[in-house]
């Protein structure tokens, strides 16, 4: 018995859609509608004797250690062995001191299957909440999103107060919105605002499992990570080990778009071919050149060369490139790479939260570089200028933030080395002409607070 | 023995420690303004602020012992040593004299929280420290209004160079945040 | 005892007294900002880091202990 369901529900079968489905196009899935198609969350009671409390939920994080469910934010940490680490530092003490948060601060531009959860499958992300807190004996619990999406907040307040009144969730699940600035989604710049900070992240030790939100041990979780926690809960590890490959199994979200057909969010088996993954959003509408997989701070790869590789964090760590949170941009070959990035590193480097030297200064120049490389020709420089930069600015800043800007620029410069060299000695292309492919906020849709 | 302690001597010593206090308050003072607005370059590196301001404040409290104590072991006038840290305990010039005392208080809880620094951390540090722009001026204050040498044409000069230099720092310190990184 | 050297980017204001009294660990980078060219302390220069952590205006050096279990 692998399951913690103690409904009548058979598993479904094994295949897709999982979490996508009976998401309606019109309105969110009520509670009502939610507990038909999934059976609804039978939550053994916390037992007051303490031993036994524990042990339930031990079962549960065994669960979820053997279902190989990993992030799906970003990391793709082991989700079991995070949960066990803070349930672990939270204590067996009965108080309740730990938090649990749902991040559903989607600052990727590019990707939006946070945001079709949330709108669509919310009472899936509540119920892994409430499983989460359940796990590491959590007495707290917060569900994260941009402050500015009031319509996304009341929705999504709705649904809690539904649940409230049929007492699903032991622990209320308090919604909260924060800054929309790109790094504020970090899971220490979301601890720094729940605790009465700006939402800027910080320098760690300690983590966000040792100290957290009240300065206790907080379990930070993407909503799609949750939403898979409440179908392991109900089906067992062994359904959600069905699909998908042995190291990193179950289904995953990605947001295709760029030159496709039918860009959006699409639930794929983890492990399908990234061609494969564009078929499924209409193929491409125009050759390609490349597709940038994993966000913004994900990687640049050749189309050929990206063609056949798996969609799994080691695949594309095998060649060269990030699964990120499951983004697939396809850049057309009219398309100038090179001002792609140019726009995309300068959107990044407003985006810094000005904490840390190297990002501040480095990121601003970089860009620069890459604005002059693609608009105007590198002079026979601005490649080497480049190349320069981007050690003084990589692993020098308190977040990923440089990081992950720094990854992306190497990429480019890699599977665009032939596109590189001709600008820096003959100037910029037809290509830069181009309506801009990747979306980067405009500045009426920007916001500049931290609080 | 007793001429010592009745006679001009330890007046003498006394005035004469509290100016050098002041001086070497003043210093320290323009050392941490320097500190923190970044002052330096190839002749003059930024260790030897950041040295020199925290000796400096060293040496302050060893010459304001000296002050103190001469004051106190001074029976001309009776100063109790608790006057030297509760304001108002003294029954010479008891505003002019708590001055003092509240400067030195001050005084002592900057040098102890810097010496402890890095168990405080840097944020309940940094609050203490602004203490300093308090300290400063009530020294100044007290020696000037206590009196003693108010009419002494060059001790006046010094304490009113002692004002404009640190004034003129201040303002320097203050407009130059224009600096990028600068908090 | 296995020390390291470890800057905190938040703390650090690009004061660059660490580079002065470390050269041989510590490099300043276009902007003013440590380089630190090897995290590990040599035992020749411990005296020096121990001087260059504390002299740090914004306490952003750090020296940790990371001596084996």
């Amino acid at each position: 018995m692998t399951s913690l369901a103690q409904s009548a529900y058979r598993a479904p079968e094994l295949g897709l859609p999982r979490l996508l489905a009976g998401v309606s196009y019109y309105h969110p899935t009520g509670l009502a509608e939610h507990e038909d198609l999934y059976g609804p969350l039978h939550l053994p009671p916390v037992s007051p004797h303490q031993g036994h409390a524990q042990r339930q939920r031990q079962r549960l994080i065994e669960v979820v250690e053997r279902s190989g469910l990993t992030g799906r934010g970003g990391a793709g940490f082991p989700a079991g062995k995070k949960m066990r680490s803070v349930a672990a530092l939270a204590g067996s003490d009965r108080k309740g001191r730990a938090v649990v948060v749902a991040n559903g601060a989607e600052s990727e531009p590019a990707s939006c299957k946070d945001r079709l959860l949330l709108t669509r499958a919310p009472h899936l992300v509540l119920d892994g909440i409430t499983l989460a807190a359940y796990a590491v004996g959590a007495g707290e619990a917060h569900l994260v999103v941009h402050g500015n999406e009031d319509e996304l907040l009341d929705s999504l307040e709705d649904a809690v107060a539904d649940r409230d009144t049929l007492g699903v969730d032991p622990v209320p699940i308090q919604v909260t919105g924060i800054p929309g600035r790109y790094v504020s989604s970090e899971q220490s710049s979301i601890v720094q605002y729940l605790n009465g900070g700006p939402a800027k992240p910080t320098f760690s030790p300690p983590r966000p499992h040792e100290r957290g939100v009240n300065g206790w041990p907080t379990l930070v979780n993407n909503v799609e990570t949750l939403a898979h926690l409440a179908l392991i809960a109900r089906y067992g590890d062994g359904w959600f080990r069905g699909i998908g490959p042995p190291a990193e199994p179950g289904s995953a979200l990605v947001t295709v778009g760029g030159a496709v057909n039918r860009p959006g969010v699409y639930e794929i088996e983890m492990g399908t071919p990234i061609g494969q993954v564009v078929t499924l959003a209409g193929g491409p509408s125009e050759r390609l050149q490349a597709l940038l997989v994993g966000g913004y701070f994900g990687a640049w790869l050749p189309a050929e060369l990206a063609w056949p590789v798996p969609m799994t964090h080691a695949g594309l760590r095998a060649v060269g490139g990030a699964m990120g949170a499951g983004m697939v941009i396809a850049l057309p070959i009219t398309s100038c790479a090179l001002a792609e990035t140019a726009r995309v590193v300068s959107y990044l480097a407003e985006e810094s939260a000005a904490q840390c030297g190297p990002c501040m200064f480095g990121l601003p120049a970089l860009a620069d570089a890459l604005i002059e490389l693609a608009y105007e020709g590198g002079r026979g420089r601005a490649v080497r200028a480049i190349a320069t930069l981007l050690p003084l600015i990589e692993s020098r800043g308190a977040c990923r933030h440089p990081d992950g800007a720094t990854q992306f620029v190497r990429s480019a410069l890699t599977t665009f080395a032939a596109d590189a060299r001709w600008h820096d000695q003959h100037g910029s292309c037809y290509g830069v002409n181009r309506a801009p492919l990747l979306p980067v906020p405009g500045d009426d849709e920007r916001e500049w607070d931290w609080t | 023995m007793s001429a010592l302690l009745h006679g001009p001597a330890l007046w003498y010593a006394t005035r004469a420690t509290g100016l050098v206090t002041l001086l070497l308050l003043t210093a320290s003072v323009l050392l941490g303004l320097l500190t923190s607005g970044r002052f330096g370059g190839a002749s003059w590196p930024r260790f030897l602020t950041v040295g020199l301001h925290r000796n400096l404040s060293l040496l302050v409290l060893v010459f304001l012992a000296l002050h103190v104590a001469t004051n106190v072991i001074d029976t001309f006038v009776s100063i109790p040593l608790t006057a030297a840290f509760i304001p108002f305990a003294s029954s010479y010039k008891p505003f002019w004299l708590s001055l003092g005392a509240v400067a030195l208080d001050l005084l002592i809880a900057l040098v102890a929280t810097s010496l402890i620094r890095n168990r405080l951390g840097l944020r309940a540090w940094r609050r203490v420290h602004w203490a300093a722009y308090a300290c400063w001026p009530i020294a100044l204050a007290h020696g000037l209004g206590i009196g003693t040498d108010r009419k002494t044409i060059w001790v006046f000069a010094l304490t009113l160079a002692c004002a404009a230099a640190v004034a003129a720092t201040v303002t320097w310190r203050f407009v130059s945040t224009a600096r990028p990184g600068a908090r | 005892m296995n020390y390291r050297l470890r800057v905190n980017p938040i703390a650090c204001t690009g004061h660059g007294v660490c580079a002065e009294l470390l050269p041989e660990l510590i490099e300043l980078d276009p902007w003013g900002y440590p380089i630190l060219l090897s995290p590990a302390v040599p035992a020749g220069v411990m005296d020096h880091a121990k001087r260059a952590v504390d002299a740090c205006p914004t306490l952003a050096l750090l020296m940790e202990d990371v001596t084996g279990p």
